[in-house]
């Protein structure tokens, strides 16, 4: 466990949507397939995935309807919205100039300067 | 029962916070689930599998809270939220809610009375069963509405191939004896269908059926009206089967009529209905069977199902000219319309227009205060645009802020709403039992119905959201980085912004309404000293009907000269004439046509025009204040067996001869050929109880040559109204105690003829007033807004040295050029208005310099009262304290 990554503020949100992104899910679901596709390299909390979910339901980049699971269980299924998709795409690329840029700040060598 | 369940949990999330997460507590509840299921399926006991995962879970309940605010509240615990912040923040300006809830509940509650009023007159059915098929008749083309006679009556009931049945009445007072000596009742004399074609059912006993009637005076039958029943009779059930004397004739009670039952005319409110074929022992004299006579009121019936309207009024039409062909004494050229018995149609949809227009003014009202109050909203908003910056930079969305906008808007509007109705159900209240004529029972069914508080939320609603709507642009300019760098001193643009023009708009309103409400002022002031070709001064009015006390033809004319006699002795009558059927400007008249002397075929269609016929005793002139222009007046020797005679006024001279002196002594014909030759002329006057009529022609024939059983004296006396009344009534008790008879004097008799003037001035004035007040707040909004605006800059200009001239130009200047261009162009619109005023009050003239003055005097004085406490702010100004403030 002590090898899990804490994570920074703001990118449950993009996990959360990124996880989405490859199909609707119910809580628990999102939960396995960030774990998934994130190697299990991040700790996150069971519970505190809710607040995030009903956060990106009311910013309507998310929406929820109740169906049942795979283990033949009611659950609430989320699905990304057309904003959510729009929301996605912008965020990673920020996030990919913000990583690019502090790696390469991380990575200066003095002599770069 | 899961069903239920769910369902009780909705409702329990709508009202109760501690219940308002089960939503997310299913949730959480199923991610659990979920994940015992792996656990389970790693080989752990299900009960270990799923405590394990609570506790992988972490703090349910703590992540269920959290869960809830981030999902936000629901719509009511937003819109609760709303409430309480926007009550604060209105506690906070008492003086900006007052205003604003007063001035809508004026708007409103003008528009509550005035849409009671069109809904009870205009647009509610009447409370008859199936009553979107019920049709009136009614003859076009003719002066007077065009009534049916009997026999024309009897051919369209059975020839016409459109309608159900055709039912008539006709309206006809009588003296009513059951037993406590007679006194005077109004009803209906209604055909024998009148009932069944109606669908009404007897509260009591039975109505009247066709199977009742066996010719004339065969069905000596009554039926109550509840009203009568129940104030005279005090619900006494035993009252049927009771015979009353109806104009000493034993008349047999058989029924009550339903509570809400008053005919077909809503106005009017009877005492009993009895059948039409029993006419003579009412009216004293049968014109059953007389076509040319057009006395019956409405005839109506329902229409076969699958008949439309146009394919009636053409089967009517053909039966027209059928009647035109067969009795071409009698028929002109008879065309028909038809339309629904609601007050709106009758009196030439004269009803209609009026209360029509009435709501077009009132609804224009509230959109001034929509107007006035949108410019206060947004004046308020204005001077909040910190309050909302800083709302923005603590991250408040703008439709949330909006949201709360609308709310306090609403709040107001509903707030007001609800006064104005209030109040409005007072007045309408106090409408419906108000008896403007004293002599005749009147039913105003105003009460407010369903409708009514329906109308008023939607428009307590709609103007909420109106004047809401205005600071919405406000909000979405607001950058809060510059409101709060900036400060609240906003720029001052030059130009001419929309709330100006709405302010501007509501002030010609305003003018509008102060012209004509003042023009009509003088119009009726003028009224009461007009010269009606009549003195209603010192005069007092008797009217008694002498078929109502038994007389026949025969013994009338005798018993009317020993009234005649009997009053006159009275000490200190003057004079006492006699007219016949009505006296002029009653609500009544008689209208007859008349033919040259040469006509020899007396049909309608060839008369040389038609004039208001009077029966009248010698003295009549005399006792009217008639002044007699040339020849004699009638005598008591004009009786049956002399040549027939005739004073005629001047207009009736001038149409029909040419002129005074070319009248005197020639000759006219009455329909029933009689050859009339002119005696004597008096001055033209007012006859009909519109005081703006034209003049018209009238004729006056002697009492013995055409005799009338309804009477009216006129007693002109100088001593007390009261005493002479007395006196009056002793007199003709002594004569014969069986007589019924009604004493007013003649003005209070003209406040029949006054009656619609001075309705229209009353709600004009109101209008006027209200229009005003609107006015008064708008200006005072726009002046005490701006003036908040400039403060800095007023300030400065005073700390140069400016005059208190100099700073009241520049803080209110533009308030008194709109109230200027406002006012010009409120003056022009009301003097073009006028102009359809005129058709209502008498001598309604907007070129009168009283009522010029009056209006610019009005709107000047509106001016200074809005704009009173805003100078006077702008004056006290201390520029130091200002700089200092800022």
């Amino acid at each position: 466990m002590n090898d899990q990554a804490q994570l920074l503020p703001g990118t449950l949100d993009l996990l959360i949507l990124r996880a989405v992104s490859i199909g609707p899910l119910h809580g628990y679901g999102i939960l396995l397939r960030i774990g998934q596709i994130s190697g299990n390299a991040l700790l996150i909390e069971q519970g505190a995935l809710y607040p995030g979910l009903f956060r990106l339901v009311r910013q309507g980049l998310l929406k929820g309807s109740w169906g049942t699971s795979e283990n033949n269980r009611r659950a609430k299924f989320y699905e990304l919205t057309a904003t959510g998709r729009k929301r996605l795409r912008e965020e990673t690329a920020n996030w990919n100039r913000l990583v690019a840029a502090i790696a390469a700040a991380l990575s200066a060598q003095p002599e770069e300067i | 029962m899961r069903l239920l369940d769910s369902l009780r949990r909705r409702m329990a999330t709508l009202f109760r916070r501690s219940l308002m997460n089960a939503e997310i507590e299913d949730e959480l509840h199923s991610h659990i689930q979920h994940r015992a299921d792996d656990l389970e399926r790693s080989g752990l006991q299900r009960a270990e599998a799923e405590r394990r995962a609570r506790i992988e879970f972490g703090g349910q309940v703590r992540y269920a809270e959290e869960s809830q605010e981030a999902m936000g509240s629901n719509f009511f615990e937003t819109l609760i939220q709303d409430v309480r912040f926007s009550l604060r923040k209105l506690r906070k300006s008492p003086g900006f809610t007052i205003v604003a809830v007063l001035t809508l509940a004026l708007a409103i509650g003008a528009n509550a009375v005035v849409f009671s009023v069109m809904n009870a007159l205009v647009l509610r059915p009447l409370n008859v069963p199936h009553a979107q098929s019920l049709y009136q008749l009614g003859r076009t083309g003719e002066k007077w509405g065009g009534n049916e006679s009997y026999p024309s009556y009897l051919d369209l009931r059975d020839r016409n191939r459109s309608f159900e049945g055709l039912a008539a009445d006709n309206i006809s007072g009588a003296g009513l004896d059951a037993g406590e000596g007679p006194s005077r009742a109004w009803g209906y004399e209604v055909t024998g269908n009148y009932f069944d074609v109606l669908g009404i059912q007897p509260y009591l006993g039975r109505v009247i059926h066709a199977s009742d009637e066996h010719g004339p005076n065969s069905a000596p039958y009554l039926v109550l009206s509840y009203a009568y029943w129940h104030t005279h009779f005090q619900d006494d059930r035993s009252m049927v089967g009771r015979v009353i004397q109806l104009n000493k004739h034993p008349f047999t009670i058989i029924g009550v009529a339903p509570p809400k039952f008053v005919g077909t005319l809503l106005i009017f409110s009877p005492d009993f209905f009895v059948p039409m074929v029993n006419q003579e022992q009412v009216d004293g004299q049968s014109v059953l069977n007389m076509r040319s006579n057009h006395w019956l009121g409405d005839v109506f019936g329902h229409l076969k199902a699958g008949v439309t309207r146009a394919q009636a009024i053409a089967d009517l039409n053909s039966i027209g000219s059928y009647m035109e062909k067969t009795y071409p004494k009698e028929e002109s050229r008879v065309t028909y319309s038809m339309g629904h018995p609601t007050v709106g149609d009758v009196f030439d949809g004269a009803v209609r227009a009026f209360v029509t227009g009435l709501m077009l003014l009132a609804v224009l009202i509230l959109l001034a205060a929509c107007a006035n109050l949108g410019s206060l909203f947004a004046a308020r908003a204005a001077d909040r645009g910190r309050e909302i910056a800083l709302r923005l930079a603590l991250g408040a969305r703008r439709m949330r802020i909006l949201r709360q906008l609308f709310t306090e808007a609403v709040l107001v509007s509903l707030t007001g709403g609800a006064i104005g109705l209030w109040g409005s159900i007072l007045l309408l209240h106090g409408l419906s039992v108000w008896q403007p004529f004293p002599e005749f029972p009147m039913n105003v069914p105003v009460t407010p119905d369903a409708a009514v508080y329906l109308a008023a939320l939607l428009l307590s609603l709609a103007s909420g959201l109106l004047f809401g709507v205005v600071p919405v642009k406000q909000v979405f300019i607001t950058y809060p980085y510059e409101v709060i760098k900036r400060g609240s001193t906003g720029t001052v643009t030059g130009r001419i912004t929309v709330r100006d023009l709405l302010l501007g708009l509501q002030i010609a309103i305003c003018a509008v309404l102060v012209t004509s409400s003042m023009v009509a002022l003088r119009g009726l002031a003028r009224s009461l000293h007009g010269n009606f070709g009549v003195e209603p001064k010192n005069a007092t009015l008797v009217e008694t009907d002498l078929t109502t006390a038994g007389y026949s033809s025969d013994n009338m004319p005798v018993m009317q000269k020993r009234m005649i006699d009997a009053l006159a002795a009275i000490p200190g009558v003057m004079s006492v004439g006699l007219v016949g059927q009505y006296p002029p400007l009653h609500m009544g008249w008689t209208d007859t046509n008349v033919f040259t002397d040469t006509t020899s075929d007396l049909r309608p269609s060839n008369a040389a025009g038609d004039a208001i016929q009077y029966t009248i005793s010698p003295q009549y002139f005399h006792a009217a204040g008639t002044a007699l222009l040339a020849g004699r007046t009638v005598t008591w020797h004009d009786d049956k067996d002399a040549p027939r005679v005739a004073v005629i006024n001047r207009e009736f001279a001038r149409k029909f001869f040419g002129s005074v002196s070319n009248a005197m002594g020639r000759y006219y014909k009455m329909p029933n050929g009689t050859r009339n030759q002119v005696v004597g002329i008096v001055e033209d006057g007012k006859y009909t109880a519109n005081l703006a009529e034209d003049a018209q022609p009238a004729m006056f024939l002697p009492l013995l040559q055409s005799p009338s059983s309804e009477t009216w004296l006129i007693v002109r006396s100088g001593s007390d109204a009261q005493h002479l009344a007395a006196a009056i009534r002793s007199t003709l008790r002594d004569l014969d105690p069986g007589l019924v008879s009604f004493i007013q004097t003649w003005n209070q008799e003209m406040n029949g003829a006054l009656f619609v003037p001075r309705m229209a001035t009353v709600s004009l004035g109101v209008l006027g007033v209200m229009g005003a007040m609107l006015s008064i707040t708008g200006i005072f909004g726009m002046a005490s807004h701006s003036i908040s605006k400039r403060k800095r800059e007023l300030g400065i200009r005073m700390a140069l040295g400016a005059q208190r001239k100099e700073v009241l130009k520049a803080a209110l200047g533009r308030a008194f050029k709109l109230l200027g261009f406002g006012s010009a162009a409120g003056l022009l619109l009301g003097i073009l208005a006028s102009r359809v005023l005129a058709l209502i009050v008498y001598q309604a003239t907007p070129r009168d310099p009283l009522v010029l003055a009056g209006v610019v005097f009005a709107m000047a004085l509106v001016g200074l009262l809005a704009t009173w406490i805003p100078a006077q702010r702008a004056l006290s100004l201390d520029p130091l304290i200002l700089l200092r403030e800022e």
